[in-house]
């Protein structure tokens, strides 16, 4: 009994004081953003993982102007660094020298840093589009099922339920062989990122959907969504200013989180052709062709491979730590 | 179900008329949403509420009486009856219909930790009103806000913080404010302060009954504690499964409680005084209230009332007025005080 009368009464004297102490000073609440943000900078594994992943959108955003300083084209020839008798690149190392920082690719020596880079750029690319396509999606679908009931949120649980077991992979793999060469005004590459982005965004908004779904429905029972309503607001109102900004936190954590299942649903499809179209460096693609060497050449193996795992680990730090900042059971 | 008219001679007008207010939830099953029943909530209220005048609502949970709270603030669509608010019926307006209503009959809510978003400023919250119904107040809405603030008894200062940078109820002073911001005739509270602390209550309460004086609202406050209920209302409404039960002003119903089930609940009010306890007898209820889906025949309540007998479980008590403004729905009322038979 004494702690709760403690604590209000605390809380209310100390509300009087602030003003008394410093009655210049306009008082500033802090928002669960900036609390959040508070609470993100202490987390520095969380940190790390959004530093790196800050790094490899800036590599990708900047790839030409970095392969220009330190590379050379990444789909430029240089048989002469390649041994002409095994077709495995020249010295240890796959080839790592001051000229070609990660070496060169076996048989035609393309230079692996550029693709490397250029690949980050193809995999956050699709990974980020197709996130956004099925955030887009899922929030709409989620938050209508939600708060509509009825035969809406029937229909829209069981689409979801269909597309979650629906044999994503296969069916990717089906779709591209029939796709057109140009489409939507795009050619080569760009057909296949279109659709790899359509296609895996499609297949991923069931995830957000469901989640934007079950909030929605514990949200609009809060009272202060009848309080809105009892000042005459409508649906629109409600749905975009009372419940739209309690789903960010959620929608924004489930975000960062599939972003780096994007990248490996991309690199596995690059890896097994039906990604982007070859000349277009993409780290699927290197890993599929490092098959035939990697008793030869193990390095241009391990470089891809450490560029995907490293990619993932990192959005899935920083997207754990987003979602410990935001917990709302930490709330304070 | 013969209703008479309410002893309001030479008093003041009705603000809001309440005639056989029903609502009913189905319950569904299957695929089709067959309905196989219905949850009666709220079955056939009938009272009016005075402009200036505190109605107390009082029952057990589950007997409808936030149900019948959301019914007259429309929050709820009416299953049957009317409500007529200052002569103007809005038993079925819609939410564009509803709107300009929303600025004279206002809620707050039960509790103060779901009844205001947390992503949004304290500023935003108590400015909603303002920006719902288009009004441009004097001075801007943020001066307006803050002058609610201060009305409410919260530093103005305190404009930008969020929800969760203040104190139960703090909350619930948030929440007032928000239902003053319109200047409403008529206040509905449903459990205002059940969500708080005892010491916190107290305040609140008296919160209410200044703004009352000051501003000359009309309240609907709804409350389960009848202690709560003795010292802010003018009049008390009993309720029994979904049923008016009594309806009388406070001192009659706390003096002379006429209706077994009220005599029971008031038996229950726990009294500080150990020396004065042992002289009073409490009433003991058997069982459990019964369910709202298939309710009892005639009165509701003589499966627990040791007064019942073969006429009550028959005919269904009108009710009607014993006393001038003492309306009572009882087969058997008791107009005297008179030891009951089951007593612990």
């Amino acid at each position: 009994m004494t702690a709760p009368l403690h604590d209000t009464g605390a809380a209310e004297t100390a509300a009087v004081d602030v003003t008394a102490g410093a009655p210049a000073r306009a008082i500033e609440g802090r928002s669960p953003w900036r609390i959040a943000w508070i609470r993100l900078k202490r987390d520095k594994l969380a940190l790390a993982g959004g530093v790196v992943v800050l790094l490899l959108i800036l590599v990708a955003v900047f790839a030409p102007l970095i392969v220009d300083l330190l590379g050379h084209p990444p789909n430029e020839f240089h048989e002469e660094e390649i041994d002409p008798l095994f077709s495995v690149p020249k010295g240890s190392w796959g080839g790592i020298n001051s000229d070609f920082l990660l070496g060169v690719e076996p048989r035609n020596g393309r230079d692996v840093f550029s693709r490397i880079v250029y690949g980050a750029r193809v995999s956050l690319l699709v990974a980020f589009l197709a996130a956004v396509v099925a955030v887009v999606l899922g929030t709409l679908f989620g938050i209508v099922a939600g708060f509509f009931g009825g035969w809406v949120d029937t229909v829209v649980s069981r689409l979801m339920d269909l597309l979650l077991a629906f044999p994503q992979l296969l069916f990717i793999i089906a779709l591209v062989s029939v796709v057109p060469d140009s489409l939507w005004g795009l050619t080569g590459s760009g057909v296949r990122m279109g659709v790899l982005i359509v296609v895996i965004g499609f297949f991923g908004w069931p995830y957000i959907g469901r989640i934007v779904r079950g909030q929605t429905l514990s949200l609009r029972e809060r009272e202060y969504v009848e309080a809105a309503r009892s000042l005459g607001a409508g649906r629109g109102y409600i749905l975009l200013r009372e419940l739209l900004p309690n789903l960010v936190a959620p929608i924004t954590v489930y975000t960062t989180l599939m972003i780096p299942t994007n990248v490996l649903t991309e690199a596995a499809l690059s890896f097994l052709g039906t990604g982007v179209k070859p000349p277009t460096a993409s780290w699927g693609d290197m890993l599929s062709r490092a098959v035939d060497h990697y008793e030869a050449d193990p390095l241009y193996m391990i470089i891809p491979g450490l560029a995907i795992f490293v990619t993932v680990l990192a959005f899935n730090l920083f997207g754990d730590g987003v979602r410990d900042a935001l917990d709302p059971k930490g709330s304070r | 179900m013969s209703i008479p008219e309410q002893q309001t001679a030479g008093g003041p007008e009705p603000i809001l008329r309440v005639k056989g207010l029903v609502k009913h939830f189905p319950i569904t099953k299957g695929l089709l949403r067959r309905q196989i029943g219905a949850v009666q909530a709220v079955d056939g209220l009938t009272f009016d509420v005075l402009a200036g005048e505190t109605l107390g609502v009082v029952g057990e949970s589950g007997c409808g009486k936030s149900t019948m709270g959301r019914l007259i603030t429309r929050l709820l669509e009416p299953t049957g009856g009317t409500v007529e608010f200052q002569g103007k019926d809005i038993t079925h307006l819609g939410v564009a219909g509803m709107r300009p209503m929303r600025r004279d009959v206002q809620m707050i809510f039960q509790d103060p930790y779901s009844s205001l978003n947390p992503r949004h400023t304290v500023g935003t919250i108590v400015g909603a009103p303002f920006r719902l119904q288009g009004i441009k107040p004097e001075g801007g809405v943020k001066k307006e806000v803050q002058r609610l603030l201060g009305l409410v008894g919260l530093n103005p200062e305190h404009y930008n913080r969020y929800p969760h940078e203040f104190s139960g109820g703090q909350r619930q002073r948030i929440g007032i404010a928000r239902a003053l911001a319109l200047n409403p005739k008529l206040v509905v509270a449903d459990e205002p302060v059940s969500a708080l602390d005892v010491s916190i209550q107290a305040q609140v309460v008296n919160l209410l009954d200044d703004l009352q004086t000051e501003l000359g609202l009309t309240y609907v406050i709804i409350a389960h504690d009848l202690s709560v209920i003795r010292h802010v209302s003018d009049r008390i409404a009993v309720m029994y499964l979904g049923k008016l039960v009594e309806l009388t002003d406070r001192s009659s119903l706390y003096t002379r409680p006429m209706h077994p089930y009220t005599k029971a609940l008031l038996s229950a009010v726990p009294v500080p005084d150990p020396g004065r306890r042992t002289k009073r007898e409490r009433i003991l209820l058997k069982g459990d209230v019964p369910s709202p889906i298939s309710p009892p025949s005639g009165c509701r309540f003589h499966t627990r009332c040791w007064k019942a007998t073969e006429v009550c479980s028959s005919q269904e008590p009108p009710l009607v007025a014993l006393e001038p403004g003492h309306q009572v729905a009882c087969h058997h009322p008791e107009s005297v005080p008179e030891p009951a038979p089951a007593t612990a």
